[in-house]
């Protein structure tokens, strides 16, 4: 572990070090895939295309002078005596937190490209395939925060095989060799292996949050390794050791059980007090060491956010509880007791401890609720702001009790065993919801589903401010979406999913195209929308022309013709992320979006009507394009494709691509 | 094979085509005009069917044909045999959105003259539409729908398949089981599936004292939230009603042996 004047030492080394600039404007350094690049990737791309293609000197690009360090003979030095100016460029822009304005920043002239480099702290990689994690790296030389996302949402749907990619341990090695100050990472939907998380642990000394979202891959012994090693700071003049770890989130991963290799891993953490802040761990699919997790808890002043997975009952969570009143985000863990009797009295007790914790605002887990325990949550319902019931069966009846003290709940995730009189009673009081997720308890198609348009349409009566909606349901009518459309103006998600394909409006037996309509046309800030039920293309003509913000778009069994697509692909400029499955797009569809695939992360099209040639042709006509053609069948459908991944990268296709995936070019 | 839907008086048509074997195709074209041919297709064998259908009476109750359905080759009732699966699945389901087809054809008023292609389509759908009613709800095989992360499906409890899935604690262990009980075919499998599970005797169920010859009793929640003994009703009638089990050990064991 290195002083802190060691640091600045290097710090100061490295930056005199920097490479020239010239020659890496040279080198091919267009900007990294950040999320929402809309035109800035695209002129960078074009920019690298000419430096590269010039193999004589560039003087500088834009006519601008360049400042700084000397560089080979061939370069005309320009005279730029201002290295006031540009301490004064990076001291202004270490102001720039949003990636957005960075990206934009970058593009001014070649001064600010660089001083932009140097000052980003935080890397953001929308799709690990884009780029190389070297190319990365290479360009921003000061990050100590690090997101990297992997596979499509749709692999979440059992959509792509297993081991297609994403695999973090080639960006685990460029981090830990680039960044040894590294302090947060945040990954979604990549694999992380045992290894990965032991490599993170011993080579980040200065580590505190690491964040897994749909991660998959590793198990407790990587977490044992993390708890262990991310620690241990010694302060210069006191033998006290502090753990520096921060935050550790695990949401929705995958985390197994997988035989001898368990680990204990919470007791992996360190004797000493601790500075977690947030442990969240509600994925875990193995049981946890409660008098460790106890212990630690107890030594974790500064705890706020605890989830716990479904194997701590409800009175260790008693045990948590009396000892962290202080916690603001509570995952309760299975909710249930595993004791006989006596039920009655520990109510009271379990309502006193809840009644302790007057900063509680979000409470999630529920795994395996016992209904009687309910009412123990009632003294903290006035507070809470996020409430996630989720993984509960509860009926109306149950819920009601609840809701009706939740006054100031802006986030709601509940299962459609509420069904429709459970959303009317959280009409009635949430008035200041925002995002709503209903989730279907019984998936299957064809099924009497117990949420409706009816419930669906008292959320919108009741909750104006909503800004976000997931909502399942087997029936829904194109009058409850439009009047939706008009109650929620600030709507910026909507996604809609009419469990049975191909479901016309009960009552008017008309597609839903109407109500898909209303929503673009009427909820002026949409940025993301999900479709479904019987769709014609007409609602892909509503979308195209109205929806000028969406960047995000999930169609499933929908859709005539290739006109849909094509509306979609040339009327939506924001278009960031297509999703398509089982809709009859085809060639001339896609051809159609040759224009704008360069500023889209990823379009996938599976089982539609794509043909072998057209990706073909598309890939020859777009360089930077990686078209991935998977087949999931054991037979070849000869010319016509399953599944077509494709998405921009600086690097070319990858390297680590299984046998099953075909990559054109 | 094709179906060719005309329009004497406005001289238009709609052309269905029907790759022989079922596959992709694609929709083009719902509303023929005035005095031109379209054709259409659909996602697939059945989707055809149903887009064809909903033409059909959505152009007869517009009152753009008088229409007769002509099949111009042999009628294959293979071919038309309606799955909503991906081409080569065997899977016999999702009956229900075909139901939806013939409802709408039996509400609309139709003008088709021709009885005897439309009433065979129609009669064949009415078989399958009989047959939806007749059997339960069959199990989706559409890969990945409705989008909801296996994650999710595996926390939440029932609906997997045509499992009965109930939750199983026992007092005093730290974790809940699941189990199936269509697995099952009677008190005696459950009660031993139990004993083995949790490595414990059980005794032997008489109505009137309930479990003896243990300190364990098995019990379950009903619908009702009551507390019941395991053993209590008919085997069915428990299967249907059952939500989650609970072993009881102990004093509280004991008491529930009379007939409460």
């Amino acid at each position: 572990m290195e002083n802190p004047n060691a640091k600045a030492q290097r710090h100061r080394q490295l930056r005199s070090n920097n490479i020239d600039p010239i020659k890496q404007m040279r080198e091919n350094h267009p900007s990294t895939n950040s999320e929402d690049d809309q035109r800035s990737s695209l002129l960078d791309l074009a920019r690298a295309e000419i430096t590269e293609s010039s193999n004589s000197k560039t003087r500088t690009y834009g006519g601008f002078p360049d400042p700084g360090s000397g560089s080979g003979p061939s370069e005309p030095q320009a005279p730029f005596p201002d290295q006031v100016l540009e301490n004064v460029l990076e001291n202004v822009l270490h102001f720039l937190s949003s990636r957005r304005d960075r990206n934009a920043a970058s593009l001014v002239c070649r001064s600010w490209y660089r001083a932009e480099a140097l000052t980003r702290s935080e890397l953001f990689i929308g799709n690990c395939y884009a780029l190389s994690p070297t190319r990365a790296t290479t360009r921003f030389t000061r990050i100590k925060s690090v997101t990297v996302k992997g596979k499509p949402r749709f692999a979440d749907f059992d959509l792509m095989p297993p081991d297609w990619g994403a695999h973090f341990t080639p960006w685990a090695s460029a981090l830990a060799q680039a960044y040894p100050w590294l302090e947060k990472l945040h990954l979604k939907r990549m694999i992380v292996t045992d290894a990965d998380l032991t490599l993170l642990a011993d080579s980040f000394p200065d580590f505190r949050e690491l964040v897994l979202v749909c991660c998959d891959g590793f198990g407790t012994p990587g977490l044992g390794a993390v708890a262990a090693k991310c620690r241990y700071r010694s302060h210069l003049y006191s033998s006290n050791k502090l753990l520096l770890l921060r935050v550790l989130e695990l949401v929705e991963s995958v985390v197994e059980a997988v035989g001898d290799e368990e680990v204990d891993w919470i007791s992996c953490f360190p004797d000493s007090q601790t500075n977690m802040e947030s442990l969240v761990f509600d994925c875990i699919e193995c049981p946890i060491n409660f008098e460790a997790l106890d212990s630690l808890v107890a030594r974790s002043p500064r705890l706020k956010k605890l989830r716990l997975n479904q194997f701590v009952s409800m009175a260790q969570l008693h045990r948590l509880l009396l000892r962290a009143p202080q916690l603001t985000h509570l995952g309760t863990g299975s909710f249930s007791a595993n004791d006989p009797g006596g039920v009655g009295e520990l109510v009271q007790d379990y309502t006193t401890a809840f009644e302790a914790c007057r900063s509680l605002v979000c409470l999630s887990g529920f795994r395996e609720i016992w209904a009687d325990y309910l009412p123990t949550i009632y003294p903290v319902c006035a507070n809470l702001t996020s409430l996630n019931l989720s993984y509960a069966d509860v009926n109306a009846h149950q819920l009601k009790p609840v809701i009706r003290h939740c006054h100031k709940l802006q986030i709601f995730w509940v299962l459609d065993s509420i069904c429709d009189e459970g959303l009317q009673a959280v009409a009635a009081t949430c008035k200041d919801l925002r995002e709503l997720r209903v989730f279907p308890v019984d998936a299957r198609e064809g099924t009497e589903g117990p949420v409706s348009e009816v419930g669906f349409e008292a959320i919108s009566q009741g909750c104006r401010k909503l800004e976000s909606i997931l909502y399942f349901c087997q029936r829904m009518t194109n009058a409850a979406v439009v009047a939706m459309s008009k109650n929620c103006p600030d709507l910026v998600v909507f996604r809609l999913c009419i469990i049975g394909r191909y479901r016309p409006d009960p009552v008017t037996q008309e597609p839903m195209d109407e109500g898909f309509g209303a929503i673009v046309m009427n909820c002026k800030k949409l940025t993301r929308l999900a479709v479904s039920g019987l769709l014609t293309d007409r609602a892909f003509e509503y979308i195209g022309r109205y929806g000028k913000l969406v960047r995000t778009l999930s169609v499933a069994f929908a859709g005539d013709t290739d006109m849909g697509l094509k509306y979609v692909l040339e009327g939506c400029p924001n278009l960031q992320k297509l999703e398509i499955r089982d809709s009859p797009f085809g060639d001339g569809a896609l051809r159609s979006g040759l224009h704008h695939y360069y500023n889209m992360r990823f379009l996938w099209m599976s089982t539609c009507k794509l043909t072998r040639q057209a990706c073909q042709e598309v890939a020859q006509a777009l360089p930077n394009l990686v078209l991935e053609v998977i087949n999931n069948s054991e037979e070849n459908a000869g010319d016509d494709i399953e599944v077509l991944y494709m998405y921009r990268s600086l690097d070319g296709p990858r390297d680590d691509a299984p046998i099953f995936v075909n990559i054109l070019h | 094979m094709n179906g060719v839907i005309t329009n004497p008086e406005k001289g238009s048509s709609v052309h269905m085509l029907l790759p022989p074997k079922g596959g992709w195709v694609g929709v083009s074209h719902v509303c023929p005009p005035t005095g031109g041919t379209c054709s259409f297709k659909a996602a697939n064998t059945a989707t055809t069917i149903l887009k064809f259908i909903d033409i059909i009476l959505r152009l007869s109750s517009q009152g753009k044909m008088e229409s007769r359905v002509v099949f111009e080759t042999h009628l294959n009732l293979k071919a038309t045999e309606l799955r909503l699966g991906l081409p080569g699945t065997q899977e016999n389901e999702d009956k229900t959105a075909h139901s939806y087809a013939v409802v709408r054809n039996n509400k609309r008023p139709e003008r088709e003259t021709s009885e005897d292609s439309v009433s065979i389509s129609k009669a064949s759908l009415d078989q399958q539409h009989v047959h939806a009613v007749a059997a339960p709800q069959l199990k989706a095989e559409i890969v990945g729908w409705p989008p909801i992360r296996s994650y999710r499906k595996n926390s939440v409890q029932e609906g997997e398949g045509d499992g009965i899935y109930v939750k199983v604690s026992m007092d005093g262990a730290p974790y809940l089981r699941k189990i199936d009980l269509k697995v099952y075919r009677g008190y005696p499998e459950l009660l031993k599936a139990l004993e083995t599970m949790f490595k414990l005797t059980i005794g032997e169920y008489s109505e009137r004292e309930g479990y003896k010859g243990s300190e364990y009793a098995p019990t379950y929640e009903d619908k009702d939230g009551d507390w019941m003994l395991v053993g209590d009703v008919p085997w069915d009638m428990f299967m249907t009603c059952c939500k989650r089990l609970r072993i009881m050990k102990g004093s509280e064991a004991r008491g529930l042996g009379c007939g409460v």
